[in-house]
């Protein structure tokens, strides 16, 4: 098995609506920036993988076909994954095999959403009116974990809070409010009981690139690699009488796998900070449960601790996360870069100091897909 | 390379229209496979789909096609919003790190609750091709139309391709389309879509097909006439009629070059005709020659499972190669109009 490494990263600046670029502008702007970093051009590039989420959303059926040309991608592969919301995550964990399979040396990956070209409520209600939403669908779950747990209200807001200010250090952020405060999250607008309109994710346009490349290509690498030491995908049938829609088992047994292959055994202290897909504010305390990072009932403990600030002893969203930037089908492939980053040392002002081992997760569907990557600034870690 | 064999394979009928879901189109064929192989749902390692959308209308209609895969417990599984020859793709890929055994791939797809000619324009680009309508029916006129200047076929060569295919598909019982018509009578008709006639295009058809992937001596072991991929490999061509030759296909070429298909004599080649003009420019990029049995089971001119046609062509080739009908073959997928996109796949019998 060759070993695969993260060697450029690249993103769109993500915004309400990105009006000066097309959608092949926009990855473009993505997979240039990458290919910058890393010190390469398209040339050098042996195969392309894309993900995107529904493309209901933006109304262009199978896009890699329409974007071939602008990902410098004619005549070489190019194929598109689509897992829902997990989608960044198994995107570049596609193109991480690719490489891992010794059939490519050097893989271009790229994510996107241009929410503005559509409506995605809308789309992702199946083109029927009265959508829930993604808030409607997993509010009552929300609420179930508040029940569960007895956490208290005010957890919801504080990650809000958190996650808006980590924005302010990240320029590529689309949300930067720098007056964001518990009383203004309290006060906004009530969308789903328990989620107020400010504890739930923007609608962006955005795209994210990777180059990843073997141990080779990683050693002639201008800039430091991150090397991807494990990953781990699970998916679980979607509705049935008695399924943990809390602490769903698909991503219990997924950081099971993904701690497992990276020869982590205390996942808490062995990673130093972790880029998780939360898109309300309550997913924070809930997946810090639900892989496993703490025991059960724990999680809002953590998040009230401030041990998950930049600063505290488990930093998660640094970057702002999901809450700050939502370009639905790149929002995956963003934590996964992001905790690249860390890792590399190019996190610039939200740089979490020393971080050697760094995970990024993101999940989609009814909460039952998962897919969880974690890289190290060495190829081989111990613990 | 680690040596990757199909094991088993299964295919439903091409249907006009299939009255249950989409997962039920899967269902039968899962179990088929895992019951040939004696394989319990809990040993595949890995699945992978492929599918799309749009086809019902159903943002996520993937979603419940692992209920057909059985994921609970919770698999590892992934998808691709694209043929099931590409689901086939990546499971190569993935079984060739050598940690896992076992894979199951598919490709599925319900057309018949939408309107093709409405739907597919939207796979052009969205600014310049999809506001024009330009839908895949006129981009394979315009690419036929291109064969006829080029003096690269005529439209007898067109006629000739559907009358064999649906000759042919009248031995194939998963055909929804076959008959027996000379060339003589097909040049009769009226022109649909000028230089096409109405039986230049497939119908359009609700179908899946399923291949169980598994690694060296496992391969082995569950069957007793596995058929090797010798090698897989994917191009794609420029989005812009404008900036290609549609009478050639570069990236096919490359493809067939890196995969030394002619190292050896290929007995049948399956081959992704969905307008019989395709078959032309798809035998010249592979420089076929008349050894090579093109498209026994008739092709997708009998049969278009759309997102599954490309996975079929596998699961034909495979078929020949198991029954012992044929040692080599070839199997080709595309994606997108005038065939933009192809793969092309090695399979090989033998222990």
């Amino acid at each position: 098995m060759e070993r695969c490494a993260v060697v450029g990263i690249g993103q769109s600046k993500y915004s309400k609506r990105s009006a000066e670029h097309s959608i092949d502008g926009l990855v473009r702007v993505a997979a240039l920036r990458a290919l910058e970093d890393a010190e390469l051009t398209f040339k050098d590039i042996d195969a392309i993988v894309i993900g995107k989420a529904p493309d209901a959303l933006e109304g262009v059926i199978m896009p890699e076909l329409s974007l071939a040309d602008a990902l410098g991608a004619v005549g070489k592969p190019i194929h598109r994954v689509h897992t829902a919301g997990s989608v960044g995550a198994s995107t570049a964990i596609s193109a991480c095999t690719l490489v891992e399979s010794g059939m490519y040396e050097r893989v271009l990956t790229v994510c996107y959403e241009k929410q503005s070209d559509g409506n995605a409520t809308w789309a992702l209600g199946g083109g029927r009116s009265g959508s829930q939403g993604a808030g409607g669908s997993f509010a009552p779950w929300i609420r179930q974990y508040i029940a569960n747990s007895g956490a208290p209200e005010h957890i919801g807001w504080k990650v809000a809070v958190k996650d808006r200010k980590n924005a302010l250090r990240n320029p590529y952020a689309h949300l930067h409010l720098p007056d964001i405060s518990i009383e203004k999250v309290k006060e906004s607008p009530m969308l789903w009981d328990p989620l107020h309109f400010l504890e739930s994710c923007p609608s962006s346009d955005g795209a994210a690139a990777m180059v990843l490349t073997n141990s080779a290509g990683a050693r002639r690498a201008p800039r430091p690699p991150a090397w991807v030491i494990a990953h781990a995908k699970r998916t679980e049938t979607i509705q049935f009488p008695g399924r943990d829609t809390v602490k769903p088992q698909a991503g219990v047994e997924c950081a099971k796998a993904l701690y497992k292959k990276a020869g982590i055994t205390d996942p808490r202290k062995q990673i130093d900070c972790a880029e998780l897909y939360v898109p309300f504010s309550w997913y924070e305390p809930m997946w810090l449960e639900g892989h496993l990072l703490c025991e059960e009932g724990e999680g809002w403990k953590l998040t009230d601790s401030g041990a998950t600030e930049l600063g505290g002893d488990f930093p998660v969203n640094m970057s702002g996360g999901v809450l700050s930037s939502n370009p639905i089908g790149a929002s995956g492939m963003i934590r996964c870069l992001e905790a690249a980053s860390q890792v590399r040392g190019t996190a610039g002002d939200y740089q979490v100091e020393g971080a050697r081992i760094a995970l990024g997760h993101a999940y989609g569907g009814g909460a039952n897909y998962f897919a969880m990557w974690i890289v190290s600034s060495e190829p081989a870690p111990t613990f | 390379m680690e040596d990757i064999a199909i094991v088993a394979f299964a295919q439903t009928k091409s249907y006009r229209r299939f009255p249950e879901s989409e997962p039920a189109l899967l269902m039968g064929l899962v179990n088929q496979v895992l019951s040939e192989t004696g394989l319990e749902r809990r040993e595949i390692d890995f699945t992978i789909a492929g599918s799309c959308d749009y086809l019902s209308g159903m943002p996520f209609a993937f979603i419940s096609n692992v209920d057909a895969f059985g994921a609970w417990p919770p698999v590892y599984e992934s998808h691709v919003e694209m043929d099931g020859a590409w689901a086939l793709f990546e499971g190569f890929v993935r079984l060739q790190i050598g940690d896992i055994d076992t894979c199951l791939v598919a490709g599925s797809g319900k057309s018949s609750p939408g309107r093709p000619r409405e739907i597919f324009p939207l796979q052009g680009d969205p600014y310049y091709h999809a506001p024009l309508g330009l839908d895949p029916v006129s981009m394979a006129g315009l690419q036929a139309q291109r064969l006829l200047d080029a003096g690269k076929a005529t439209e007898r060569d067109f006629a000739e391709v559907v009358s064999r295919s649906r000759r042919d598909g009248l031995a194939n019982p998963y055909a929804q389309v076959a008959a027996d018509v000379s060339p003589d009578e097909l040049l009769k008709a009226p022109y649909y879509a000028s230089p096409l006639r109405k039986h230049d295009l497939p119908p359009i058809s609700d179908g899946a097909a399923i291949v169980l992937l598994a690694r060296g001596d496992r391969a082995r072991a569950l069957s007793r006439t596995p058929v090797w991929i010798r090698g897989i490999d994917h191009r794609i061509e420029s989005h812009h009629p404008g900036l290609r030759d549609l009478t050639d296909l570069p990236g096919l070429r490359t493809s067939a070059k890196k995969l030394a298909i002619h190292s050896a004599p290929i007995d049948v080649a399956e081959l992704c005709v969905r307008y019989s003009p395709e078959e032309v420019v798809i035998r010249d990029a592979l420089g076929l020659g008349r050894d090579t049995r093109v498209n026994p089971s008739g092709g997708p001119l009998c049969g278009h499972p759309v997102m599954a046609t490309g996975l079929t062509r596998v699961v034909e080739a495979a078929r020949r190669i198991a029954s012992g009908e044929a040692r080599r073959a070839i199997a080709h997928a595309a994606s997108g109009a005038a065939l933009q996109q192809n793969l092309l796949c090695v399979l090989e019998g033998g222990a």
